[in-house]
């Protein structure tokens, strides 16, 4: 199972370190983390994708409510939250597929950012649900080089209806 | 930059260079006792202590200054400072930070570093201690601009002290030593968001907390640090004698509830006594506080207590569940969770409960072996119990000397018995000894260690005989690493690979030259005697007690078992 942590932290030196430090150190499985500044210059917001079981995550969850620098912890369901990732995917494409790769990418909705005699490179926006399909449609083909970002989310204000 | 006239910056008038804001702050914080071991880079902290009238106790290494104020913070309660140079002077500390860190002493360890403008450039004696603490540490800074200084040093101390009490290191780069800072310190409390050191108790878990022990016919409570750490001693005895409740204490709660009381089980666990493991295993309710069901005390957790409801009650709400889930969870500060527990709880007869655990520790009794051959080392424990009428303080080093004395040791009172628990580091007995001693100069001190432990911080010696301190050590020498000898004895077939000393020194000659009074005793019947000669003198003093090699620490769980299955020892 795969959940989502939301964590506002103190936006130190240290902090990634701190974060970073634990999961190693307490043997969590991370999937992603992306860090970045919030409104509010002196919080960072760092958000993980963490795979285990309800027991591990109970755990990773209060471990990281322990560290000093965080303020807050949030484990919203992805339906409780906005989420967005890029992903850059560099597909090796010689002539013969290449019209049907630019197909598959507009279908997706994905930007072309360069394109090679021999390859071209997309760009797929969204939320993580977005990124994983356009990921997982163009392992069809080859990839030759893939770089994503790792999810960012924002938990909804309003639970339930909002 | 350049200035043509800089201003010498350790005469300043009001505003102070970085060194004289720590040492300022350590004097407006009651500070009086610091260990340490200076070098290059804390030059100017050292010039700035000086002549500060903050007493400072050079060790003779720093492993031994951070352990030496990690007795003084055990046996106190306030936090321990420790001083040490960048590089390596930092790196000794990193055993003596996770030390702390396991069993939640306060310390502030305070470290130079090269100048900002050198980090990251491996200059001389540069080493990441920011980085290498970070696990080791409650919390961690370094300190790259002089203006937050003063609040650094703030949060480290409050973060130290508050909570669940742990180390905090200080890294401070040599030139912000240097730097004149006029920033004031925080005059408001200091405060930092998301840190919440005194968690609101819920009354309705109190309330469900005190039913259950209320209901409950076979109650135990299971003590553990933080129950020393809050001081709920008197609490626990009105709770055992209110509810007729069994009290089993961990290494570091031992002292809390009386050895000699008749509801205290003594040390459950591994090598704990056979009716506390076995009154465990019978209980319907395990009153668990401040405990983190280390595996050394609840072996196969899925094993542990079955007939029993278990109730925690911690400070840290990230051990609630971390190895067992409980039946009920009560975050907070134990001192407020039994203060409000013992308002509203009815005394209620457990007759027949106590009559069991009477029973239990009338049928199972711990067993001290005599000979007429060799001493044996559990009779020493005894005989020092016995004249001491278990009011020393008592430091241990790591290894069956320490399981022999948790186990003979009668411990009435709380931060009277210092161990170091959660790590299990061979070498903090001598220099913890002397942290104590420094910290209640009116208490006797006596060390307990083996001859592998001692000679792992043997320098400091010299540091007890400097100070005149009164510590009196006892060596139960069995001329091996006793703890793994029985582990290879009998887990490993007897292959005794690297347990036993080829050579060691004579201890006592060795003392002596240091200039303690030190002798060695070999016969059992000159062992009560020699043990008296020890505790009598003003000075420090040592004795070398040779005692039986083969000798091994029961009973005993292997590890990963249950509660009751305990170790038959094969002839
Ligand atoms: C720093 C350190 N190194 C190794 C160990 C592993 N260890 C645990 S007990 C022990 C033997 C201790 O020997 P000694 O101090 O002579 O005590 P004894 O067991 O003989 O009473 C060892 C090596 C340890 N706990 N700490």
């Amino acid at each position: 199972m795969k959940k989502l942590i939301s964590i506002l932290a103190r936006n130190r030196p240290g902090v990634l370190s701190h974060v970073a430090g634990l999961i190693t150190r307490r043997g969590y499985n991370v999937e992603s983390i992306a860090a970045g500044p919030t409104e509010h210059p002196d919080i960072t917001r760092i958000t993980l994708v963490v795979a285990g079981d309800e027991h591990i995550l109970e755990q990773v969850v209060r471990q990281f409510r322990k560290l000093i620098d965080v303020i807050s912890v949030e484990v919203p369901s992805y339906g409780h939250a906005l989420t967005g990732e890029l992903a850059l995917i560099s597909i090796s494409a010689d002539s013969v597929i290449r019209e049907e790769i630019l197909n598959l990418a507009t279908l997706l909705g994905l930007k072309v950012m360069d394109i090679q005699e021999d390859s071209l490179t997309l760009m797929a926006v969204g939320t993580a649900h977005t990124v994983d399909t356009a990921v997982v449609r163009f392992s069809a083909y080859s990839i030759k080089a893939l770089a994503r970002t790792g999810v960012v989310a924002l938990p909804k204000p309003i639970p339930e209806s909002g | 930059m350049k200035d043509k006239n800089p201003k010498p910056a350790t005469k300043s008038t009001g505003a102070r260079n970085g060194a004289g804001v720590i040492i300022d702050f350590l004097k407006k914080s009651g500070v009086e006792l610091v260990f340490g071991y200076p070098g290059g880079a804390v030059i100017p902290l050292y010039d700035a202590l000086y002549d500060s009238g903050i007493r400072h106790i050079l060790t003779r290494h720093e492993q031994a200054a951070i352990h030496a104020a990690d007795g003084y913070a055990r046996s106190t309660g306030r936090i321990g400072v420790v001083f040490a140079t960048s590089g390596p002077g930092a790196t000794n500390l990193v055993t003596g930070l996770a030390n702390a860190h396991m069993d939640s002493v306060p310390l502030v360890a305070i470290t130079g570093q090269v100048a900002t403008t050198s980090l990251g450039s491996d200059s001389f004696q540069e080493a990441d201690i920011y980085g290498i603490s970070i696990p080791v540490t409650k919390y961690n800074y370094l300190v790259k601009d002089p203006r937050m200084l003063p609040k650094v040093l703030a949060e480290a101390f409050y973060l130290a002290g508050s909570g669940r009490p742990g180390p905090i290191l200080v890294d401070v780069p040599k030139d912000i030593q240097t730097t004149v800072i006029d920033t004031p310190f925080p005059t408001k409390p200091v405060s930092i968001p998301g840190y919440i050191p005194r968690p609101p108790v819920d009354q309705k878990q109190v309330e469900a907390m005190v039913a259950a022990l209320t209901m409950s016919r076979r109650p135990i409570v299971y003590l553990g640090g933080g129950a020393t750490i809050t001081g709920v001693a008197p609490e626990i005895i009105k709770i055992a004698e209110s509810l007729d409740t069994a009290v089993a204490t961990t290494l570091p709660a031992k002292g809390v509830f009386p050895d000699d009381h008749p509801l205290s089980l003594g040390l459950p666990g591994m090598h704990g006594t056979k009716y506390a493991n076995l009154a465990i295993n019978e209980s319907d309710l395990i009153l668990a506080l401040g405990v983190r069901f280390d595996d050394r005390v609840v072996g196969d957790v899925r094993r542990f207590a079955p007939r029993a409801m278990v109730v925690h009650v911690d400070i840290d709400p990230a051990e609630i569940g971390k190895r067992l889930a409980p039946d009920i969870a009560v975050v907070g500060d134990l001192k407020t969770v039994l203060g409000l527990a013992l308002k509203i709880v009815k005394p209620t007869e457990k007759s027949a409960w106590r009559k069991r655990i009477a029973q239990l520790k009338a049928e199972f009794p711990l067993f001290v072996p005599r000979s007429e051959l060799e001493i044996k080392p559990q009779a020493v424990i005894k005989t020092l119990s016995d004249l001491t009428a278990g009011e020393s303080i008592i430091v241990t080093d790591v290894g069956q000397h320490q399981m022999w004395a948790a186990q003979h040791y009668v411990s009435k009172k709380p931060r009277r018995f210092l161990s170091s628990g959660g790590l299990g580091t061979m070498g903090f007995g001598l220099p913890a000894a002397m942290g104590a001693q420094l910290a209640l100069p009116g208490e006797k001190t006596v060390l307990i260690t083996g001859d592998g432990s001692f000679q792992m911080n043997i320098q400091e010696l010299a540091t007890i005989r400097e100070h005149n301190l009164p510590v009196k050590i006892l060596i139960l020498n069995n001329g091996c690493l006793g703890m793994v000898r029985q582990w290879q004895q009998f887990f490993f077939d007897h292959r005794h690979s690297e347990s036993i000393f080829g050579f060691n020194p004579d201890f006592a000659k060795l003392a002596q030259v240091y200039g303690l009074s030190a002798c060695r005793v070999k016969k059992p019947e000159e062992m009560d005697g020699a043990v008296r000669n020890l505790l009598a003198g003003d000075g420090p003093a040592l004795l070398d007690v040779m005692v039986a090699r083969e000798e091994n620490v029961l009973p005993m769980i292997p590890p990963g078992m249950g509660q009751t299955d305990f170790y038959e020892e094969k002839g």
